[in-house]
């Protein structure tokens, strides 16, 4: 099956491990990954802040680099959500509309893939720790991917999986939330990284990189001991 | 006072309001009670989805319809010897019903709880006339008695707890007992009854007016609502324009929405329903009847992209989920009407300049629309007033507007991106140290101040890519 990587801005160059284990995994799997260097970022900061019309600009750019594509699937809830909101947004635009719905309908999220299109739950990994998972706000309430990371960790040979208090809470991230409204934001992730330490967790893991890198900054700045991992990378294990 | 309920900046607000541990104590403790409640009386429901459908159907098809059902009221209310008086402005609310109590020279009014009437600014402008106003929900009662607003639609004294409570009615009733709740109320109980024996007017908001019978009807759990419109001979309810429920299927289906929604009830206590004045042929109901029905902003929010925002039934489920209101409490957002569905309405009631904020005030984590039994699309909705206050009202910040231009430009030119995505380790790196970034510069700012930012991949991923397709190809 052919897979073209949509890595999302994030993984490409701030967090780019996070891409190989996609691939690997994809690739373990069976699928052929390839990855159109056209892609940038899907939109969302543009979108989320009320620049619509700068959003668009971004959103043209997908629209053209995963055209040819067959599947297109990305390590983040967050931004395949926003990919499934290019046809409404381009609803009516005689250039664009078409190619927004064809995006939308083969664009999927990284675990949603491997259960939903593979049908696969074991990737036959490997992971020896006590993990927690925190259930990102867009991909559960946008785009509906609720159990799907949930069967694959259940799958994981070695895995402890604890509940995680209040999981579907918002960490916090919110993309520019975080730096517009920082004071509001630390008090969000200072509730989140205090679940997660009454889990006694060795790892947090989640499916994007926004929250994870939110989650994550919080922890080091209290100097915690609970590492922060993408699904991917346990998966890959 | 009108919508807004003081002058404190935004910053000023949610910073006193994050320092104020007892309430984000208390605003937690009852978020947690609320959301369990609701889960737990959806569940047991059984197709709550289902439920959530129809009273989305049933509001989409009564706001469709309002000048159909608007007139149907007034008819239905008239035939039963009510006055109806359709207010276009908050002024026009308060003039005329400070004309009735005039009319009736009358000293005393008792309330019963309404969001309307705090919108519109009633008590302020009845006691300005001369009137003596009396709140008769509790917590209406104990936050008059403070001079202080509603934090929350439902449960207005929120952010208080019975010490507190014990002392307001110590300081202002002169209360000698203990702050056990049983004692607390049962010293209100005998303080306002007194008042209801004696007040010459009622005046209540209204859950829904059923328009194919014209009445209007309560939910309250204390029965104030049922002695408002019971005691005193003349009677005055006070409704939103879009508060209508066409029929009493209608009116069972958002009912039973509302109290589960709002705090995981069945049922309130007291369901009430009055019809106009006493008919010559029945033996109660009030000599007199007004129902007004306040527009004050909401017919120009209807035909446009916020229509569905005058769906809300003021549930507050959207609040009780709501992570943001969690953590600032409901002063923050300097509005009768505080959370997701605050953040909605007030700006369209209100106008932008003074709650420009309200909108970013959400991470758009979408709780607040997974909650909404009548699915506003809240989330959606605020990401629509962004859009206003970028590209109409051109309030959001110049540094802003250039960072999101250079995105623009990054992201639909494929070459500036992979060059930016090369030269991050590099432009960031006075910066980091030991892979972290912990005083990040310009926009990142706001990030690190509350927490460490990742040094970027020595390798991005596009590069590591292609350096591996090559080595695949032998090359």
């Amino acid at each position: 099956m052919k897979v073209s990587l949509f890595i999302t801005c994030l993984c490409d160059i701030i967090s780019s491990d996070v891409g190989k284990d996609t691939v690997e995994v994809l690739e373990k799997l069976g699928c052929e990954v390839d990855f159109p260097e056209q892609q940038t970022c899907c939109g969302q900061p543009a979108y989320n802040s009320g620049y619509l019309s700068k959003s668009k600009e971004a959103m043209k750019q997908m629209m053209k680099a995963f055209k040819d594509s067959e599947y297109v699937v990305g390590p983040s809830g967050s931004c395949v959500a926003m990919l499934h909101e290019y046809p409404q947004i381009f609803k009516g635009d005689p250039d664009w509309e078409e190619e927004a719905n064809k995006l939308a309908a083969k664009s999927y999220e990284f675990t949603q893939f491997i259960v939903d299109v593979l049908g696969r739950v074991d990737v036959g990994s490997n992971f020896k720790g006590i993990v927690t998972y925190h259930s990102s706000c867009h991909m559960t309430r946008l785009l509906g991917v609720k159990d799907a990371p949930k069967k694959l960790l259940e799958q994981v040979e070695g895995i402890q999986l604890r509940e995680l208090p209040l999981c579907e809470d918002c960490c916090g991230f919110g993309g520019t939330f975080a730096v517009k409204n920082p004071e509001i934001s630390e008090q969000m992730v200072k509730e989140k990284t205090e679940h997660i330490m009454e889990t006694e967790a060795e790892y947090v893991i989640g499916g994007d990189m926004g929250c994870l890198m939110n989650i994550g900054g919080k922890l080091s700045r209290d100097n915690r001991d609970v590492k922060v991992m993408h699904i991917s990378q346990v998966l890959n294990s | 006072m009108p919508i807004k309920l003081g002058e404190a900046s935004y910053k000023e607000r949610i910073q006193s309001g994050i320092e104020n541990d007892f309430m984000r104590g208390a605003v937690s403790s009852a978020q947690g009670r609320f959301r369990s409640g609701r889960l737990k009386a959806a569940e047991e429901l059984g197709n709550w989805e289902d439920w959530r459908t129809r009273g989305e159907e049933i509001r989409t098809h009564t706001l469709e319809n309002i000048d159909f059902y608007l007139q149907q009221l007034s008819d239905e209310v008239s035939k039963r010897g009510g006055k109806v008086f359709f207010a276009e402005t908050a002024e026009e609310a308060n003039e005329y019903i400070n004309n009735v109590v005039k009319e009736k020279e009358a000293k005393k009014v008792v309330k019963s709880k309404s969001m309307v009437t705090e919108e519109i600014g009633l008590n302020e402008a009845l006691e300005e006339a001369g009137s003596e106003v009396i709140e008769t929900d509790l917590g209406e009662w104990i936050l008059q008695m403070d001079e202080d607003p509603p934090s929350h639609i439902v449960t207005p004294a929120l952010h208080k707890n019975k010490e507190q409570i014990r002392e307001t009615f110590a300081s202002k009733k002169g209360y000698k007992n203990s702050d056990m709740p049983e004692e607390l109320a049962t010293f209100a109980r005998e303080q306002l009854r007194k008042e209801f024996l004696s007040a010459d007017v009622g005046i209540t908001g209204c859950n829904f007016a059923v328009t194919e019978s014209g009445a209007i009807t309560f939910v309250t759990n204390e029965g104030n609502a049922r002695l408002v419109t019971s005691l005193p001979d003349t009677q005055i309810s006070v409704m939103g324009m879009e508060r209508l429920a066409p029929t009493w299927e209608d009116m069972e289906v958002l009912v039973s929405l509302l109290t589960r929604a709002a705090v995981g009830q069945k049922l309130t206590s007291y369901v009430t329903a009055i019809t106009g004045t006493r008919l010559e042929d029945e033996v109660d109901g009030p000599e007199e009847y007004h129902l007004v029905i306040v527009d004050n902003g909401r017919s120009k929010i209807l035909g446009t992209e916020f229509q569905s925002a005058l769906h809300c039934i003021r549930c507050a489920a959207c609040i009780n989920v709501c992570p943001v209101y969690r953590h600032v409490g409901g002063h923050s957002y300097n509005s009768v009407y505080p959370g997701p569905i605050g953040a909605v309405l007030t700006p369209l009631l209100d106008g932008y300049d003074d709650h420009k904020e309200l909108p970013y005030a959400s991470t758009l984590c979408a709780a607040c629309t997974d909650a909404c039994p009548v699915k506003i699309p809240l989330h959606e909705q605020l990401i629509r007033h962004r859009e206003i206050i970028v590209e109409r009202e051109k309030k959001s910040p110049k540094s802003e507007q250039m960072m999101m231009e250079g995105f623009a430009q990054w992201a639909s030119h494929p070459a500036a991106y992979k060059l930016s995505a090369r030269m991050a380790r590099t432009s960031l790196k006075p910066w980091t140290k030991d892979e972290i970034i912990k005083n990040g510069p310009g926009p990142l700012k706001g990030w690190t101040d509350v927490r460490d930012f990742p040094a970027p991949s020595k390798q991005s991923f596009r590069s590591w890519f292609k350096s591996r397709q090559k080595k695949e190809r032998g090359q």
